[in-house]
């Protein structure tokens, strides 16, 4: 199994019709993802042509969904109209909206988060690099694959990976493979204050998840989402974790890329959360290279093999 | 984004959040004008600079004390003229200094007693907070620290607003009564709709005051602004000073690059936040110093590249260069050919590592051997960051 999503979801592509929304979901389409709805409004009935793929294109969320079955959402739109976007796919009751959008007005998530407490969809970003459940075939092609991370990097297996941070769930997940093990599922949650799907969330996930047999959390300055994740991790989580957090040289007050790294105050600087993780048993990464060594040591700790 | 005080003031009489009547002046010649606008007597003269510890701080010509009390308008020229054009040293701008290009005047006011308030974002609820305390004028974290019990926290529903049990509340915990309990409900409301209706990313007042005759005021006034929804409020950009930024970050935006100067002397250049947060990291771990932040971003162009390149090498600083690359999607090849260009253009003289990984790494590799350019190749992210670490030592 995996978390959230499996080979046989079908997806549907918020924004398609885009440039950076057709690049990705031509690259999902050759990973052998079910990617089997566009949505752009004003241009329902045309088409999203690659290769032999030809994908019908909606006006709207709700006849997408209700045309090809699809339970999940990728979000591509410009950040004025993406919170917008993410409401759309809570109005049509799928499963899952992940967006991708980086820059929506912090105001915006706040409200669309109001907006959607308590609604069936779960939402994850914005501003993250989606998910990738890996498939059987070469390059772990066959999966599934939502959002801008590299498919072919992942490999099928039981290491479930968690991040705020694009490039350094990559890293994670090169790291995995290169050792000849592979991911359940892998997670970008993004870099944004304000987002729809925490650390402890998905951490919940990999928990309960039987084909997930260690977990790799990746956190960084701001916030205090890696704590609550790590002290639920001390009192519930019963499989081995790894975990790193960037940002040990930020400087106070400056935002390090992300919107949401920012050291605001005492408890949210890396080192303060390296602490709490070493105290709550989770094996520390010294540098982002020993990320898949440090679960590895954490796996060889509680005796569990994670092949 | 960060504005000035006398900026942020005008922004709250806008909303009808009470100020001291003030006035600033962007060179000696606008003093009289400015002070001619204030009414005769104790007259504060305030620096205008991004950084906090003001008062507190030094001028580089040893002049203590970038706010000032004075008794008369006359002293309050005096003290401005020490101010204007000087360079104010304070423990947030680092040893360097920021020079005071604008001095506000404003009437000294009877101080009865000092309070903090604030709004921003509670992470953890995902919703705006009001944050007050009777502890104010002082350090906030300090107060948090000592004395949490004395600093109240209500989180406020984006759907409705600040409710009026809710303002009950704060005034409550600042232990005010009577009509100072009526002008201060009315001014923290009115706070928060600023807070919501410009964007705001923080808005704090430290300290607020009430006077002897009932009044409350904002004495002081730092507001920041969420850079995301900058393209609604062209009234708020208008107010950016460019004098207040680090050239090289003006710069790195023009390009949209992600750059922020620190003080060490390895420059990074990385693709994506997190992997350049870490790399900075990685750099100290093996006993360097980082010289900057940045992030290329996840489509980066070969012109993005030579842009970067140009950029971190305005640091004087900088003794040595790390390019750290995971390629997911991104062409390695295409960080190759972005590094040689930039290397041939700029005439690179510094030890340069260069790390890559993921797709096309292979030919990437080879265009950078073939280049002939005395660059040092690392495998790891931590192999890479060792080498640079010894080349700069």
């Amino acid at each position: 199994m995996s978390i959230l999503i499996t080979p046989q979801t079908k997806i549907l592509v918020q924004g398609i019709t885009g440039a950076f929304g057709a690049k990705h979901a031509q690259l999902s389409l050759d990973y052998g993802t079910q990617l089997v709805a566009g949505v752009t409004p004003g241009k329902g009935g045309q088409f999203f042509e690659h290769g032999a793929h030809k994908v019908p294109i909606f006006n709207s969320v709700h006849e997408a969904a209700a045309a090809t079955g699809a339970t999940v959402s990728v979000i591509f739109v410009p950040p004025p109209f993406a919170g917008d976007a993410i409401l759309e796919c809570v109005d049509a009751g799928l499963d899952l909206a992940v967006c991708i959008t980086e820059g929506i007005p912090i105001k915006d998530m706040i409200r669309v988060k109001r907006a959607i407490t308590g609604a069936k969809t779960r939402l994850i970003g914005p501003n993250c690099p989606g998910l990738v459940t890996p498939g059987t075939g070469e390059n772990s092609n066959g999966g599934c694959r939502i959002g801008i991370a590299p498919g072919y990097i992942h490999k099928k297996g039981h290491v479930g990976v968690v991040s705020r941070s694009g490039t350094l769930t990559y890293e994670a997940v090169f790291q995995i493979t290169s050792k000849g093990l592979g991911q359940s599922t892998s997670v970008g949650i993004g870099g944004d204050p304000v987002n729809g799907t925490n650390h402890l969330d998905v951490i919940k996930l990999f928990n309960a998840d039987p084909d997930t047999k260690g977990i790799i959390l990746i956190g960084e300055i701001g916030g205090n989402a890696e704590v609550e994740a790590a002290r639920w991790i001390k009192a519930h989580c019963t499989k081995p974790v790894a975990g790193f957090i960037a940002g040990a040289t930020a400087p106070a007050g400056r935002r390090m890329g992300h919107a949401g790294a920012i050291v605001g105050g005492h408890e949210d600087t890396a080192a303060a959360k390296i602490a709490v993780f070493q105290e709550c048993g989770i094996e520390v990464a010294a540098t982002p290279s020993d990320m898949a060594d440090a679960l590895l040591r954490a796996a060889a700790k509680k005796g569990v093999s994670l092949a | 984004m960060n504005i000035h005080e006398y900026q942020a003031k005008a922004l709250f009489e806008k909303f009808g959040v009470p100020v001291p009547k003030g006035a600033p002046a962007k060179s000696a010649a606008e003093f009289d004008a400015a002070l001619a606008s204030l009414p005769e007597g104790p007259t504060m003269v305030k620096s205008q600079i991004h950084a906090g510890g003001r008062g507190k701080g030094t001028f580089t010509d040893g002049y203590k004390g970038g706010v000032k009390f004075c008794k008369t308008k006359a002293e309050a020229l005096e003290i401005a003229g020490k101010m204007i054009n000087n360079t104010l040293v304070t423990i947030q701008t680092g040893p360097a200094g920021r020079k005071v290009q604008t001095v506000y005047f404003t009437v000294a006011s009877d101080i009865k007693k000092e309070y903090y308030l604030a709004v921003l974002l509670d992470r953890a609820s995902s919703r705006p907070v009001i944050v007050a305390s009777t502890e104010g004028g002082v350090e906030i974290e300090k107060v948090a620290h000592d004395t949490p019990e004395k600093i109240t926290k209500i989180i406020i529903d984006p759907a409705y607003g600040v409710a009026d049990f809710q303002l009950r509340q704060v005034i409550t915990a600042l232990e005010l009564t009577g009509n100072e309990a009526k002008n201060a409900a009315k001014l923290i409301k009115n706070l928060y709709t600023m807070f919501w209706e410009t964007d705001a990313a923080m808005v704090e007042v430290n300290p607020l005051i009430t006077t002897p005759s009932g009044d409350v005021l904002a004495l002081d006034a730092k507001v920041s602004f969420d850079s995301n929804a900058l393209y609604r409020h062209p009234e708020i950009v208008a107010l950016r000073d460019l004098n207040e930024e680090d050239p090289k970050e003006i710069e790195a935006s023009k390009f949209d690059l992600a750059y922020i100067a620190l003080d060490g002397n390895i420059a990074c250049l990385v693709n994506g936040a997190g992997l350049a947060m870490s790399t900075m990291d990685i750099i100290k771990h093996f006993g360097g110093n980082p010289a900057n932040f940045l992030d290329v971003g996840g489509g980066a162009s070969k012109d993005k590249v030579v842009a970067a390149f140009k950029i971190i090498l305005g640091d004087a600083n900088v003794k040595g260069i790390f390019v750290n690359i995971f390629g997911g999607i991104m062409d390695c090849n295409v960080i190759a050919e972005g590094v040689v260009e930039a290397v041939k253009e700029v005439g690179l003289k510094l030890p340069l590592v260069v790390r890559l990984e993921g797709n096309n790494v292979a030919k990437g590799k080879q265009t950078l051997s073939n280049s002939g350019l005395a660059l040092v190749s690392g495998d790891t992210m931590a192999d890479a960051a060792q080498k640079i670490v010894k080349l700069v030592a």
